[in-house]
């Protein structure tokens, strides 16, 4: 059994035990529904016309054959759906359907509802659409070089959709302290989730006026309100089903185009209307790992300590909004939290262009900065001549601490985590040490456990339990979060099993449904555990109370020494006095009636008063550390990872098998993204996607996936249910870097640009051959006019959150 | 209710097959150019076979076709006639799941689902032919079958268990596979 695991520590009898998810054998076994394997009688099927240009005026279009078609029921356009939407209040730039331009190919033009696909894609070719090309804005070079013609009318200027300066203690004081400054430009190419499910949503309208859909998202509640929004309905009358999803990563946060689409195709022809996107269509829906472009110039100390760091970002952010304000936050807001930085400059800007839209994708905006840092550490680890993994430790941001952008740090081993892969891997015995082609780096992160702000504002809780225990001794649990595949529907499970000393399969798990659960943000964020957990328990424990109450009275026992525990409710000093569970809620439903509790959880309040300073604080943030060992041919450029050591603080895992699940996901993608995953376009005219299907957008399969040696480090945090901290995120960060720093150590050429390609590899080694520096990466980094900074003092230099006028005699420095 | 006078005779448009599904004989008649996917899920209801790209690159939609993996999105449904499909819905002996569904179930093997039925298959294939397969077998195997969740480590745990416990073996999962390392 587990030394470091912390509940056998704590006597808990769920928390921190291997249990199978409460779904794992309906998943086995094909029992589950997803999305597209749901009909119903006299469904239609819907196909969305696309458009095959990046960026065009919409002349003139023509349904009027289609309509005619045979088996068609209806045909939508752009003016019957005119209301806009987008994930975020400040950018609700999306139509379901393009009206009057389309920004990127894919745009959907049109949609049909017909008897079957079929028919649907026979009469999409009967549309006529004139186009008028309008200039294409291709890259962030593009963007900048080309103010006109905009893709959106709101944003910045020209085709700057949003840009973010802070400052957060005089960065120029802090790089004069500094022994030394280097800055390195590095790129983070986009990539995106490629979940196996495709996207697919089931519409009905019922002749009460009232809708229900059913789809894949990850975001139950935000889709309720922008349906409601778009589609002139009250939102008490629309039921938003949000079915389990074969994978998300992000890429179903978003409402989407489809969804908005079958909805009112369902209003219009009263039948019940689906769609499934192919493959293909996935791409274009896309929303992921947005393309960064990075300037990190830091100061630093003899001793690797930092004193300053000006990081500046800029995000190709596609043809929409999304969640791209936030990804901005993103690129820079979290890069405090892993290690000591005293002062800190970071400048973001997101640019529009004629590509499929970016947005979350795990680690949301935070995998590209962490790349950035932690290769240049690495850097300058080998100019101080320290060891990389020691001088890490060194300067690890301590727990119970504030960072200098006012964001609350609670419990934090990254020097734990770090201790163990290094023991783990051999660390010492190999690093610098290996024969050429073979190296070992290590790199690590720190993540949040779900944001303390929800997307629009609001005091409202962030998630809500309702309890419902009935005289069979049944409860059942109901809660708006999303099952994604994370384990969500089990966590519930697991914590109200723990509390009312029953067994997690007794429980009966009901989750997102609009009409049947309490609101709950959605699976995003590395939020679900930490707070649906809070809620169940909270919950959980009120019903407790209850069952106590009635026991108590009952048995003539304080409730105080009342025990629930092994489906009994006991008194502890004479544990043959008691009865069962079932017994016991029998009782409670007898003297107080119908038997229900709810609970809810919202986050702690953030130290932060300056404006943006609600993005980026969390309840509690977990830590990583991995070492990866790789193989380089130094002929062909070709990289290979044998292994990976990774070690994550998740404060308490609730279920250690699905947490080390969880790491060793992160693993994947994050292998994936650092040697192979690019979402790419073809040509700088017509932007096609380069490869959108499945085989040729490279993903690790079983032949490139490596070994995966895991540690689970338990530092609880006062936050967490149980002290728990979130698994799903977080482990990916440190991943890409931790293979850039290995590939130094086993060539000796840095690749400052992910993915890393035989072809770079081998540029880098070849220059270096000539006696070049053996480098491959971006080497300029364009800027445009920035706004001055918000200016706020740090919690070190006695500031109080709040952002200031900056002293003239400062700001001349 | 008068009879329709029939002026031409109309020819039928679905083709009309007999195969064995799950071990039944059944027959089902579909659009001829339907492919056994489609089949399986449109008009069979077994919605248990999925697909993540319908172009034979992700092998979601693998099913066994006279005891061999084949993918079912590459297949004519009107190929099948006479011929013995199992798709996952066929792995379990009534109520009892397979030794390779409980092991995925015990072990978190399937984290989304999505890409299970596909791999279930194409292991219990796998381990008809080799009993204890190695961890590169393993890997050989399921080198089609893109799973996005799990980095497949979960899953080869899985398969290796199984196969201990289908070849006689009390096997149960390895520490480190429900704990982490020490």
């Amino acid at each position: 059994m587990a030394g470091n695991n912390g509940a056998k520590r704590n006597g808990l009898r769920v928390i921190g035990k291997p249990f199978p998810k409460v779904d794992a054998k309906v998943k086995c076994t094909g029992e589950l529904k997803y999305a597209d394997d749901l009909a119903l009688p006299r469904m239609l099927h819907t196909k969305l016309l696309r458009s095959p240009v990046p960026h065009a005026r919409i002349v003139k279009i023509d349904a009027s054959k289609a309509e005619a078609y045979p088996g068609v029921k209806a045909v939508l356009l752009g003016k019957d759906l005119p209301i806009t939407f987008g994930a975020l209040p400040v950018s609700e730039d999306e139509n379901a359907l393009a009206i009057d331009r389309v920004r990127m190919v894919g745009d959907p033009v049109a949609a049909i509802a017909a008897v079957d696909e079929d028919v649907a894609t026979e009469a999409l070719d009967l549309i006529e659409v004139e186009y008028e090309p309008l200039r294409v804005i291709t890259s962030i070079q593009d963007a900048f070089a080309h103010p006109e013609p905009r893709i959106h009318e709101y944003g910045e200027f020209g085709n700057i959709h949003r840009r973010q300066v802070y400052e957060f203690g005089d960065v120029e004081t802090g790089f004069a302290e500094a022994d030394f400054v280097r800055e390195d430009i590095t790129f983070y190419e986009g990539s995106t989730h490629l979940a196996l499910e495709q996207h697919a949503s089931l519409a009905q309208f019922s002749h009460d006026g009232k809708l229900t859909l059913w789809t894949s998202t990850q975001d139950m509640h935000y889709l309720h309100r922008h349906l409601a929004k778009v589609l002139g309905l009250p939102a008490s009358h629309i039921r938003v089903i949000a079915t389990p999803n074969g994978g998300g990563f992000g890429g179903k946060c978003d409402p989407f185009n489809h969804e908005i689409a079958v909805s009112k195709l369902a209003m219009i022809t009263g039948h019940p209307v689906k769609i499934c996107l192919t493959r293909e269509e996935v791409f274009y829906a896309h929303r992921g790992r947005h393309p960064v472009l990075m300037s990190t110039k830091t100061g630093y100390k003899k001793d690797g300590s930092m004193t300053a760091m000006h990081h500046r970002t800029i995000l190709d952010g596609g043809a929409y909004g999304g969640h791209g304000v936030a990804s901005t936050f993103y690129t820079g807001i979290l890069q405090p939290t892993t290690y000591k930085l005293p002062h800190y400059r970071f400048e973001a800007v997101r640019v529009f262009t004629n590509k499929a839209p970016c947005g979350p994708k795990r680690g949301h905006g935070t995998p590209q900065p962490r790349w950035a840092q932690e290769i240049q550490l690495d850097r300058i680890a080998d100019h101080l001549g320290l060891d990389p993994a020691e001088m890490r430790k060194a300067h690890a941001v301590p727990p119970n601490s504030i960072t200098a952008n006012w964001i609350r740090i609670g419990s934090l081993a990254l020097g734990k985590c770090i201790d163990k892969v290094v023991e783990g891997s051999g660390w010492k015995e190999k690093f610098r040490k290996l024969p050429h082609g073979k190296g070992i780096g290590i790199a690590c992160s720190a993540y949040m456990t779900g944001t303390q702000t929800p997307i629009y504002w609001n005091k409202l809780p962030h998630s809500g339990v309702q309890l419902k225990l009935d005289r069979s001794g049944g409860v059942c649990v109901f809660c708006g979060s999303v099952e994604i595949g994370q384990g969500s529907d089990s966590i519930l499970a697991y914590v109200v099993a723990e509390v009312l000393g029953i067994d997690p399969f007794d429980i009966r798990v009901v989750t997102g449904d609009t009409d049947l659960t309490p609101v709950d943000l959605g699976s995003y964020s590395s939020r679900v555990t930490l707070m649906t957990g809070n809620a169940a328990k909270q919950a959980a424990e009120r019903a407790r109370e209850i069952l106590r109450q009635a026991v108590s009275e009952k048995l003539e026992v304080p409730g105080s020494r009342l025990v629930f525990a092994d489906r009994r409710v006991f008194d502890i000093e004479n544990p043959e006095k008691g009865m069962s569970f079932v017994d016991a809620v029998w009782l409670a439903e007898e003297k107080f009636g119908t038997l229900g509790t709810t609970g809810s959880y919202k986050p702690p309040a953030a130290p932060g008063k300056y404006k943006g300073s609600t993005i980026g604080p969390s309840p509690a943030f977990s830590c990583t550390a991995a070492v990866a060992e790789v193989e380089v041919n130094p002929e062909t450029g070709i990289v290979t990872v044998p292994k990976i050591w990774i070690a994550h603080d998740i404060g308490q895992s609730i279920n250690p098998v699905l947490a080390v699940g969880q790491i060793e996901g992160c693993v994947y993608m994050g292998l994936g993204e650092a040697l192979m995953e690019e979402m790419t376009y073809r040509g700088n005219v017509n932007l096609v996607h380069k490869f959108p299907s499945f085989l040729e957008y490279k993903s690790p399969t079983t032949h490139e996936m490596c070994d995966v040696i895991t540690y689970l480090v338990e530092e609880p945090d006062s936050n967490g249910p149980f002290g728990a901290k979130e698994a799903g995120q977080g482990p990916q960060l440190p991943v890409p870097p931790a293979i850039a720093n290995a590939i130094y150590d086993a060539v000796g050429v840095r690749i400052d640009e992910i993915p890393i390609t035989p072809d770079k590899v081998l540029k880098a080694i070849r220059a270096k051959a000539k006696g070049q520096e053996g480098r491959c990466g971006p080497t300029v980094f364009p800027t445009c006019e920035m706004p001055p900074p918000i200016f706020v003092r740090t919690p070190f230099e006695g500031g109080d959150g709040k952002a200031v006028e900056r002293e003239p005699e400062l700001s001349r420095k | 209710m008068k009879p329709i006078k029939k002026k031409t005779k109309a020819k039928l448009e679905k083709a009309h097959i007999r195969l064995r599904v799950n071990g039944e004989q059944v027959e089902v008649a579909f659009a001829p150019h339907k492919t056994l996917l489609e089949v399986l899920r449109e008009d069979l209801r077994l919605t248990g076979t999925k697909h993540g790209c319908e172009l034979g690159e992700c092998g979601c939609c693998a099913v066994l076709v006279d005891g061999s993996p084949v993918l079912s999105c590459l297949a004519l449904g009107v190929a099948l006639e006479g011929h013995e499909v199992t798709t996952v819905e066929g792995m379990t002996d009534g109520t009892k799941l397979h030794p390779l569904q409980e092991a995925f179930a015990e072990l978190g093997a399937a984290q989304c689902g999505y890409c299970t039925p596909g791999i279930l298959l194409t292991a219990k294939v796998l381990l008809e032919k080799v009993p204890r397969p190695s961890r590169d077998e393993i890997k050989e195997a399921l080198g089609g079958n893109i799973c996005r969740c799990t980095g497949y480590i979960k899953i080869y745990e899985a398969v290796e268990l199984a196969a201990a416990r289908l070849t006689g073996e009390k096997a149960e999962p390895a520490e480190e596979s429900i704990y982490g390392w020490q």
